[in-house]
């Protein structure tokens, strides 16, 4: 990766390339505008938004009220109307205070209205578990929204993703829910010129192998290469897909991978009944089960409400421990 | 009710406000018709009673405007300017319809005349009406959202969180509640603490006015007064419309929640018959004009109907269009 390819390259958090994306944006066009609740004079529940309020005004970085079905919902109606809004909700599990909003109006306008009604809203929400912050703020709701259609939902993974994929998005005519790894706000890593091509509708190989496919998104996708890494010490070859995006499913870049290592595992930081593990799973099946020496895997979060302890917590997610397990199960040592 | 009639009313402005409420009044009288008949499927949810409040709000505002309304909104729609044909065709479900058939009775969207729909979620077409409002902010426009909805839609948690912000952030936005007294079969003193919806709307100190709404130029005349106050930056307005519903709820409705007494009471108040009267004793319009008035409504509907009959169903190839905008990567 080579440095300061255009302007803003260079290493950053995770959390300083979503800032610059909207910054980016802000600046870009005088519609675009971020409303949420304490995206402003706080700086942002995870800071992500620190510094906006004094450089754009607040006419353009918007505290709200607690009031997550009317600040989404007029996101959606300023979206109507014409402009560029840009809506944070703080966590996943206070978007469900707007799922009305969302469901049925976001995702259902362009259609119920014959296509007279697309709703270019862009929602950021935080996800996932990692912090010990238990289980009103933990939970990852991303496969669930996918299940929606009218709604697009992307899950940033990478800084290059973190820094395009707002872009992208408000470019896009649909709505579309951004979920923010909450455990990624502190990744480092290096920005490079990819951010400015960023799609909404591509999974990455981020490591090729050839023995298995693990594929993940959001923080998963940090356990999945760590498992990797692991098993490439066994002699073990796989090869990681980031999902980057879970509607549309890219159901392309998933098969070509199993048609080459013919053994899928999915890494899932949601829950496993009814999750997009299982849909993932699905899909590989009707397009590709003749292709498979092994049966499906899954790694997801353990059935239960996110708890606060570290150690449950971490016994609740995801880990390369188990991918590892899982892996070695799958080829049969 | 007022007997005077204001000094500005003249025979066409009494015609116009006349046929208003006809077109709304024959165009669901025949809406119930071919329900029975099988023609109109789903839930269907007619406003006879309430006319005026369409007919009144609608002649306040101007094309800039955004209006956004509830599944109970046939009458809005034509007031606003959808075409009848349109209208009915999206009733039958067909493809001449406002929104292809996708949407029927509940969903009728025009957005060429700026008419969001048709939200049959009670209380959220609020938020909504509140980001149209703030879209005409950001925009630098002159043009302000009016939301209307019943008064179920206050119990709910949308109707305090929108009115809040659009207050906090003084949009051009007017909230408009047509109390008809019963949310579906619940009569508001049973669902409410406080019975006095301006009293309610208020405490987000914004101007809350109640407003006879079985008259259309009280109507009219109070829409204009907060449409003024709105477009003059004074943030937004909120107006009772007290009217009442003198059809079932939809049409799956057997009224035991009211006596038919009630309903009789309030019919002698209808909004068409009061203006009639007043308007012919004022010597503005005579009998032989209300039944051309009629008539016209009744031609007009028949059209429609045609219209809808024959017009094509919308092709099965396409049933999954429009889930994302077309163009849409």
């Amino acid at each position: 990766m080579s440095a300061a390819v255009v302007p803003g390259t260079g290493r950053m958090t995770y959390r300083e390339a979503v800032r610059e994306a909207l910054r980016q944006a802000l600046r870009s066009d005088p519609h675009v505008f971020l409303m949420g609740e304490d995206v402003g004079a706080y700086g942002g529940c995870f800071a992500v938004s620190k510094g906006l309020l004094a450089e754009f005004g607040e006419e353009r970085v918007r505290d709200t009220p607690l009031s997550e079905s009317a600040f989404v919902g007029a996101g959606i109606g300023a979206a109507l109307g014409g402009v560029k809004p840009i809506v944070e909700i703080m966590t996943g599990n206070f978007s469900l205070l707007a799922l009305d909003q969302i469901v049925n109006n976001a995702a259902t306008l362009c259609h119920m209205s014959g296509g007279q009604c697309p709703v270019p809203v862009v929602i950021r929400l935080a996800t996932g578990a990692g912090r010990q912050l238990a289980a009103q703020h933990s939970h990852s709701f991303e496969g669930w929204y996918a299940h929606v259609p009218g709604v697009r939902i992307v899950v940033p993974a990478t800084i290059d993703d973190a820094r395009g994929m707002l872009g992208a998005a408000l470019a896009c005519p649909d709505p579309v829910l951004i979920f923010e790894p909450i455990s990624l706000y502190n990744l480092e890593g290096e920005l490079t010129a990819q951010a400015d091509a960023c799609d909404l509708d591509h999974a990455a190989v981020r490591r090729a192998g050839s023995d298995v496919t693990l594929i993940a998104h959001g923080a998963s996708l940090y356990r999945a290469l760590e498992a990797a890494g692991t098993l490439a010490e066994r002699n073990v070859s796989a090869e990681v897909i980031d999902l980057r995006t879970l509607r549309p499913l890219d159901d392309a870049t998933i098969l070509a991978s199993v048609r080459r290592t013919h053994r899928a595992l999915i890494v899932d930081e949601g829950w496993r009944s009814g999750g997009i593990a299982a849909e993932i799973a699905m899909r590989i099946v009707e397009q590709g089960f003749y292709e498979l020496d092994a049966p499906i895997g899954r790694v997801c979060t353990a059935e239960v409400p996110m708890p606060y302890p570290r150690h449950l917590e971490e016994a609740a997610l995801p880990s390369a421990t188990r991918i590892v397990a899982a892996v070695m199960s799958q080829l049969g040592r | 009710m007022t007997e005077s009639l204001p000094a500005g009313l003249d025979r066409p402005g009494a015609l116009e406000r006349l046929q208003a409420m006809l077109r709304i009044r024959q165009f669901e009288e025949r809406c119930a018709e071919l329900y029975q008949a099988g023609k109109i499927r789903g839930f269907l949810h007619l406003c006879n009673g309430e006319e005026a409040i369409a007919a009144g709000v609608m002649r306040a505002l101007t094309a800039q405007d955004a209006v956004v309304s509830t599944y109970r909104e046939h009458g809005h729609a034509l007031a606003r300017g959808v075409p009848m044909d349109a209208l009915m065709a999206e009733l039958y479900g067909k493809a001449s319809g406002t929104c292809r058939g996708r949407g029927g009775s509940m969903h009728i969207f025009d957005v060429a005349r700026r008419f969001y729909g048709g939200n049959a979620i009670v209380g959220g077409g609020l938020p909504l009406a509140v980001g149209l409002a703030l879209a005409e902010k950001v925009r630098g426009g002159s043009g302000l959202a009016a939301c209307l909805f019943g008064e179920g839609a206050i119990a709910e948690g949308e109707f305090h969180e929108s009115l809040n912000l659009a207050a906090l952030w003084r949009l051009p936005a007017l909230f408009l509640c047509e109390n008809n007294l019963y949310a579906m079969g619940t009569a508001l003193a049973r669902s409410e603490s406080q019975t006095d919806l301006t009293a309610k709307a208020a405490v987000y100190r914004l101007p809350a006015v109640s407003v006879d709404g079985m008259d259309v130029l009280a109507v009219e005349a109070a829409t204009r007064t907060a449409v003024a106050r709105v477009r003059e930056g004074g943030g937004p307005c909120f107006l009772e419309f007290r009217t009442y519903r003198l059809r079932a709820h939809s049409m799956f409705d057997a009224q035991l929640y009211r006596d038919q007494a009630e309903v009789e009471a309030w019919r002698e108040r209808g909004p068409i018959i009061t203006f009639t009267t007043r308007c012919k004793r004022a010597g503005l319009i005579t009998e032989e004009d209300y039944q051309q008035q009629l008539a016209a409504a009744d031609a007009e509907v028949d059209g429609a109907v045609r219209s809808a009959e024959a017009a094509p169903w919308e092709a099965v190839e396409d049933l999954e269009r429009f889930v994302y905008a077309e163009g849409s990567p």
